[in-house]
């Protein structure tokens, strides 16, 4: 049996087409900026991380093995995890009190974490090293307050960094955080309540999982962007805190050596994409990628 | 809410049985409610909903098997236990909420609106569904409505809430027929008014008595309710013996299926509606502009305050 068709069923289908195409012509540019800005780099870097001279290589890949660039592996992924951590800590409660507050307050609320977010990285950097010195404002209170006798080494170490770090990542996880709290429905806690769960119990059996979604994206953000990060712990670390950011830009400024670099920056591709399919293997895509 | 426990009441006190319960927090107070948007929790398959509550109170893992095996045939949705809840329609979430209410046996079932969100049709089904439920477990129901046909469909006992207050409390059919102010007689269905004077024992409408069923209660500004079901339109040159007489020109018509609205002007200048059922056992009505009677039986006679009791 066949179909009647309208006499204009025709039209319509290529009016439909023509839409579709149209569609893809906005996006157009916007997928030619991220194929050549992002994705050419890539393969670029790829490319150059297996090459010496004119010959194919693992050598680069070889070197990493060395133990300096392990310790630098071993310092990253310490400073990364203890970050994310203490971000998590600290965010969670934070993001949780926001999307629990009238809108008014809540905006108060998010304008104090934003506020940093609009002020440079080098500059919030440096106000740390005037807080945290030797000589700094924290270790003058705490002297002239007597509560220590010889100033702490709050800076120049691991600490300072650990310090600049989460103050200036705290933003990333605190924002998809609020932002998934605040769309869950009062109800689920009071079905809870209702339910017999005492306040404790519905957070952690309700809350809890309805919100890890944004926890998830908060901690695949900062997560990375931790691995990566240079600046804080160039500036705070005083040359204490070997990242593996640190041995791409020494091997690109001193020894000029692209290969390494890029070798180095394929391994620091290659753990920021583990990070996010371990996490969407647990939490699932769709989710962290805004789908429900 | 304030039953529930959500809501701090400003003022008063709340008793289930003996117990005060004004300030117990929600978790003990042991009741079911089923949300206006059910509030299944959707990182739980429909089991994990169910089972929740059990779990809470340390019910043995072969005990909430069954119960909640149980529970899913009472609200007929076998089978459908491992399904996540937005694989459900409207109406299936629905089921499941009141499943989730009920497992626990709590002492009394709170439904905000639980309705609201279906289509007319499934509402219907519900609405008889959930009548079914509540005979079998016999559990006191509160249920909330702002669809009057629903809480006079729904309940043993309707009150009616305004601005905090109950304003009247009574069987559907008391609520219905005889409403205490005029606040009930328009918010239960479509009703229109016409100012009555007392004088003794005798009401009168526009100088003329009513004939009345009862003696009338003193009461400030009465008015009268005439429903537009309860006016009967008089066949042309019919007496209408023993009926109350109200005399006007039709302004409009509306043609609603199984009956039609007529919209009568009186001589006094009011306007009233009167509804008359498609039958061909009724008297033909008049064209728009045409001269009317409406017969109002004495036991439909009914006279409210105009201010709020």
């Amino acid at each position: 049996m066949s179909t009647v068709l309208a006499p204009n069923a025709e039209a319509l289908r290529t009016a439909e087409r023509r839409e579709g195409l149209a569609l893809g012509a906005l996006a157009a540019p916007g997928l030619l900026l991220i194929g050549i800005v992002a994705l050419a780099p890539i393969v670029w870097l790829f490319w150059l991380s297996f090459r010496t001279g004119d010959a194919f290589t693992f050598e680069h890949y070889v070197r990493l093995l060395h133990p300096t660039y392990l310790l630098s592996l071993r310092t990253t992924f310490e400073l990364t995890f203890l970050v994310t951590g203490i971000c998590v800590l600290l965010g969670y409660p934070l993001a949780y009190l926001t999307a629990q507050v009238k809108q008014r307050t809540a905006s108060i609320l998010l304008l104090f974490v934003l506020f940093p977010v609009w002020t440079s990285l080098l500059v919030r950097c440096y106000a740390w090293l005037v807080l945290l010195q030797r000589r700094g404002l924290i270790n003058t209170w705490l002297t002239d307050a007597g509560l220590i006798d010889l100033p702490l080494r709050l800076v120049h170490n691991f600490t300072g960094t650990v310090i600049g770090m989460v103050h200036i990542m705290l933003p990333f996880m605190v924002l998809p955080l609020y932002a998934t709290m605040r769309s869950i429905d009062r109800d689920y806690t009071r079905a809870a309540a209702n339910l017999g769960a005492t306040p404790t119990q519905a957070f952690w059996h309700v809350y809890v999982p309805l919100s890890l979604p944004g926890l998830a994206a908060g901690i695949i953000i900062v997560f990375i962007l931790c691995l990566g990060f240079y600046v804080t712990p160039a500036l705070l670390g005083g040359g204490r805190v070997m990242m593996w950011s640190m041995q791409i830009e020494r091997n690109v400024t001193y020894h000029s050596d692209w290969g390494a670099a890029s070798a180095l920056g394929v391994v620091l591709l290659a753990m920021a994409l583990a990070i996010f399919w371990a996490v969407g293997r647990v939490i699932g895509f769709q989710r962290i990628l805004g789908g429900r | 809410m304030v039953l529930a426990g959500f809501t701090r009441p400003d003022s008063g006190r709340l008793t289930f049985g003996d117990a005060d319960i004004t300030l117990a927090a929600p978790h003990k107070r042991g009741v079911g409610m089923v949300f206006q948007n059910y509030a299944l929790f959707p990182h739980m398959s429909v089991n994990g909903n169910l089972a929740y509550p059990l779990k809470l109170r340390s019910v043995s893992r072969s005990d909430v098997e069954s119960r909640v095996s149980r529970a899913l045939d009472m609200v007929h949705l076998q089978g459908f236990g491992d399904r996540q809840v937005d694989q459900l329609s409207g109406g299936q979430r629905q089921r499941v909420a009141l499943a989730r209410a009920i497992i626990f046996e709590p002492r009394i079932l709170l439904m905000d609106e639980p309705l609201s969100a279906l289509d007319k049709k499934l509402r219907e089904e519900m609405q008889i569904e959930v009548r079914h439920l509540h005979q079998r477990l016999g559990m006191t129901t509160v249920y909330v409505t702002h669809d009057q046909r629903e809480a006079l469909t729904m309940s043993d006992r309707v009150a009616v809430i305004d601005h905090g207050r109950f304003r009247q409390i009574g069987r559907p059919r008391e609520i219905y027929e005889r409403p205490q102010t005029r606040f009930i007689a328009a918010f239960i269905g479509e009703s229109h008014f016409l100012p009555v004077t007392l004088r003794g024992d005798a009401a009168l409408l526009g100088g003329q008595p009513l004939m009345l069923a009862s003696k009338p209660a003193a009461m400030a500004a009465p008015l009268l309710v005439l429903r537009p079901e309860k006016l009967r339109v008089l066949a042309p040159g019919e007496a209408g013996a023993g009926l109350n007489l109200l005399r006007g020109r039709v302004t409009e018509l509306v043609y609603q299926g199984e009956s039609t609205l007529v919209y009568v002007d009186l001589d006094s200048g009011q306007r009233v509606a009167a509804r008359q059922a498609a039958s061909a056992s009724a008297p033909p009505l008049p064209e728009i502009g045409g001269a009317i009677a409406l017969g109002l039986a004495p036991a439909d006679t009914i006279l409210v305050p105009d201010a709020p009791a």
